[in-house]
């Protein structure tokens, strides 16, 4: 940027004026107290029945519905309908050039999406991991508490709820957004706008969620139980709109992944070109897009039986909490697919890369992902074992639950075959998709146990489970979404990150994520139940144990962020188009990539997969010339 | 025999590879297995305290002597595979073999893990028809256990459970005991929000679901204490809500449901009639 451009920009008070992320704060606070007063306009006796604590339930929900609208507003989602509406023509893209103000507002680059979600997901993933910490800081002692039990049930269930809500669109966000465009040839999504829109919704989602503590928090953890939900006090309302407003965003992001795959790829790209990663966010977004209206019905159900008196899921009103049940698991189950399947899909598209093969047994690894992905939906109340539901579906369950298997060991036969007298690179990326398949393996074949009905009866609602899921989405997801981001930020921002301190983040992580969780079955064996504020006092060895190494996991997390900043901020050393020898598009690319991706719309004649068979070029750099869309 | 690190390279000698993983793996599994099987199965949760505690012990040892060969496989192969297809150096770009499919690999895959799915879920199946493995059925159970029965309701509220004995007169202690040798047939349900009645060393997890009769079948055997906990999340003290219960022989249950009448006895004219059945009544529905 050279002095003269900056020198008639102007004044930066008057660059804050607009819409962009302050205006949108500031119209999210006016909303909100525009709801709160209006509700207590329609039913301020409810003040006379909550004087104690003067709020009605009806202000909170109606002050964040406002908040968001208002928040939504500033942020300038309401121009361009605004502005069609007067008959402007139609346009594809907003801000899509401009400094750093790109980031901080409705951008409608793919790219500029992508790394918002990198940094947005972060900051409220990160809050999680605090509560993972303090949740184990009170377990180290069975009789002293440090915290209340109430906020102690808060944290957990901020904890979980925070995580799962989240890291749903903890790969399919930064990951999806900036690379499924480039790896299809494409200049943009298929709904720029609506990209936009996820983002945001899922921002305010997250300060909607850590408000909960102002209102008491919520005793429920994240799966949120009728009646219990019911029952619980206000902040009940902030992981209800939290959840919902995660499942629109999970929703429409599925949606413009799944439209943008179907119709915008790149001439020559046929299905069995199609990188592996893009069928892992093709089969992860049919889940989002067929799951998540279940759970925003449901949480809407669960809303109006607090605010309008209704009982869905009052049981002495004719209700039924395992009409919730049903709801929430046969959404919750596709959700932790939601979780692993784009874990799948990073970890065979950066293996040939690394161990310099072509992917093996393409076809079979496309069906095992969407195995996965059909079957999910058919799984859900392997949840309610012992739930006291009619029994009679018991065996089906069962059997379902565990064909799952048979899809997910295509991608470990696939990801095993890949490597097999390969020339395998120890590179950061690596070791995470290799510790994935360790990770996996251990909470796959755990699963086991819960899925067979008569062992679950041992299991179920015990540490084991939770072991058994942390294996599975922390260890499945979170290491293969920091192979991803090892893989990929170099092409995204176009500086390396540090090699060195990466092994020591991946070495001290892997470790510490085994030597804490590992010892969490041997507690669920022993007796210990979920989300408990106390445990046996024999129980306290081992609790203790797991309490160090999860603070040392969490000092790993330290050391990756300490990495970040590092690279990213003061060393800056420019990434080289392709670091990593890599034969996928996106790395033919400049680093970081051009605001049009391509100069030309690529005709592919191959996958990118072709390590070892010459030097077939992937794209014939002759295709439709630039600006189509 | 020695090989250089780089021998995924040469054509020839893959087969070399897959008999020594093969074979290392053969080993590593006939070592394990009886290990996991002989050594750990005994230790294995939730103990013996009932013929479905046993049942469970069976089932956990099964299947975790079915998933020690399996991890056997994978670590071998991982070991085996990075040590012996590494790269030169981490700048070393050299292609490995074009390896795109196999299709006896991919057949054998398949019908291997076919197999072995079916006969986990038809194990699983098997064992849950013969006796409910302690397990929550619902008011309607799937696999019933006829013979000498004691009925018995399990109460969960907020946050504890309590215990009636429909056939001693209606009447409720906050302690459970169960006479020994007998078949218990527990109804679990609740006041208020969603408990789960876990039992560990019975081997008995039920949901205590608001207005709705969660049965379980189970066996007792010799005496013992068991721990008893809430297994689902029911608000404020659910990590308190814990007791320990006891089988005792069936002569000293006999006297400790004396003594316990005694204590009754004082609050009985206060219950009313309807106490000798359940409240709330359970609706005779689930799901």
């Amino acid at each position: 940027m050279s002095t003269a451009a900056v020198e008639v920009r102007p004044p930066v008070w008057r660059r804050l004026v607009g819409f962009n992320l302050l205006t949108g704060i500031i119209l999210g606070v006016v909303g909100w107290y525009a709801g709160w007063y209006l509700a207590h306009a329609i039913s301020a006796a409810s003040l006379d029945f909550f004087a104690d604590i003067d709020y009605n339930e009806l202000s909170i929900v109606l002050a964040y519905l406002f908040g968001v609208i208002g928040f939504l507003v500033g942020l300038g989602f309401l121009n361009y309908p605004i502005a069609r509406l007067r008959g402007y023509p139609p346009s594809l893209r907003e801000k899509e050039t401009g400094g750093i103000g790109r980031y901080f507002g409705l951008c409608t680059d793919h790219k500029v999406v992508g790394i918002q979600y990198l940094i947005g997901i972060g900051v409220f993933v990160f809050i999680g991991g605090v509560n993972a910490m303090l949740i184990r800081a009170e377990l180290l002692s069975p009789t002293r508490e440090l915290f209340p039990a109430g906020t102690y049930l808060t944290i957990v269930g901020i904890h979980g709820t925070m995580m799962m809500g989240m890291m749903t669109s903890g790969i399919l966000g930064p990951f999806g957004n900036y690379l499924v465009p480039l790896m299809i040839g494409a200049r943009r999504m298929a709904f720029p706008r609506v990209e936009a829109l996820t983002f945001w919704l899922l921002m305010a989602g997250g300060v909607i969620l850590e408000t909960t503590i102002f209102f008491g928090g919520f005793p429920t953890g994240w799966t949120g139980y009728a009646p219990l939900n019911i029952q619980a006090n206000a902040g009940m309302v902030c992981y209800i709109l939290f959840f919902a407003l995660v499942g629109i965003s999970m929703c429409l992001l599925g949606l413009n992944m799944i439209v943008t795959i179907l119709t915008m790829r790149a001439p020559g790209l046929t299905w069995t070109r199609l990188p592996i990663f893009v069928w892992g966010v093709l089969s992860t977004s049919t889940l989002m897009v067929l799951a998540a209206p279940v759970l925003i019905a449901t949480l809407l159900m669960a809303l109006l039986d607090r605010t309008a008196q209704t009982s869905f899921f009052i049981p002495s009103q004719g209700g039924s909490s395992y009409l919730y049940e049903n709801l929430f698991w046969f959404f919750g189950h596709p959700e932790v697919y939601v979780l692993a399947l784009p874990g799948f899909g990073i970890v065979l598209e950066l293996l040939p890369v690394f161990a310099r093969k072509p992917l093996w047994g393409y076809r079979l690894a496309v069906a095992g992902m969407m195995g996965v992905a059909l079957l999910s939906f058919f799984v859900w109340q392997h949840h309610l074992f012992v739930s006291g539901m009619n029994a009679d579906l018991r065996p089906f369950y069962i059997l379902s639950t565990e064909l799952i298997s048979i899809p997910t060991g295509f991608t470990f036969l696939c990801g095993m075959m890949t490597i097999w007298r390969g020339r395998i690179r120890y590179t950061v990326p690596m070791l995470f998709c290799l510790a994935w398949f360790f990770n996996f393996l251990i909470g796959g074949l755990t699963g086991v146990f819960l899925s067979d009905a008569p062992s679950d009866v041992t299991t179920h609602g015990s540490f084991f489970s939770m072991a058994h899921f942390h294996y599975t989405i922390m260890g499945g997801l979170v290491f293969t979404f920091f192979a991803g981001l090892y893989y990929w930020v170099p092409k995204m921002t176009g500086f390396m990150l540090n090699e060195r301190l990466g092994k020591i983040h991946f070495w001290s992580m892997f470790v510490f994520f085994n030597l804490t969780f590992f010892p969490l079955f041997i507690a669920g064996f022993f007796g210990q139940p979920r989300r408990v504020v106390t445990y046996p006092k024999n129980l306290q060895f081992l609790n203790d144990w797991v309490s160090v190494c999860a603070f040392v996991l969490g000092a790993s997390m330290l050391v990756f962020v300490f990495n970040f900043v590092k690279s990213m901020l003061f060393d800056r050393v420019p990434a080289p188009a392709n670091p990593w020898g890599s034969k996928s598009i996106e790395f033919q690319l400049p680093s970081p990539v051009p605001v049009h991706d391509f100069d030309r719309i690529p005709v592919f004649s191959g996958d990118p997969y072709g390590y070892g068979e010459g030097p077939t070029p992937l794209v014939v750099p002759a295709g439709a010339p630039a600006g189509r869309d | 025999m020695s090989t250089p690190a780089n021998a995924g390279q040469s054509s020839a000698g893959w087969t070399v590879h897959a008999k020594r993983v093969l074979i290392a793996w053969l080993v590593l599994s006939a070592i394990a297995t009886p290990l996991v099987w002989f050594v750990l199965g005994p230790h294995l949760p939730p103990g013996k305290g009932s013929v479905q505690a046993d049942g469970q012990v069976f089932d956990n040892t099964v299947l975790t002597a079915f998933v020690t060969p399996i991890i056997s496989l994978l670590l071998v192969f991982f070991v085996y595979a990075l040590i012996q297809f590494r790269a030169d150096s981490s700048t070393d770009l050299a292609d490995g073999p074009p390896m795109r499919n196999d299709n006896t690999v991919q057949t054998t895959w398949v019908a291997v893990t076919s197999v072995a799915v079916l006969f986990l879920a038809g194990f699983g199946t098997y064992e849950l028809l013969k006796d409910g493995s302690g397990g929550g059925q619902g008011p309607n159970p799937i696999a019933k256990v006829s013979g000498n029965n004691l009925q018995v309701q399990v109460i969960g509220q907020q946050w504890e459970f309590t215990y009636r004995y429909p056939s001693y007169g209606g009447l409720e202690t906050s302690q459970l005991e169960l006479p020994a040798n007998t078949t218990v047939v527990l109804h679990v349900t609740s006041l208020d929000a969603t408990h789960s009645f876990w039992a560990r060393q019975l081997g008995v997890k039920a949901d205590a679901n608001p207005g709705v009769d969660n049965v379980v079948y189970v066996q007792t055997k010799g005496s013992m204490a068991f721990d008893i906990h809430c297994a689902e999340l029911c608000g404020l003290w659910h990590g308190y809500m814990f007791d320990t219960g006891h089988v005792v022989p069936a002569s000293e249950f006999a006297t400790w449901i004396k003594q316990q009448q005694q204590i009754f006895a004082s609050v009985a004219k206060y219950v009313p009639p309807y106490a000798t059945t359940y409240y709330p009544d359970p609706q005779r529905r689930a799901g």
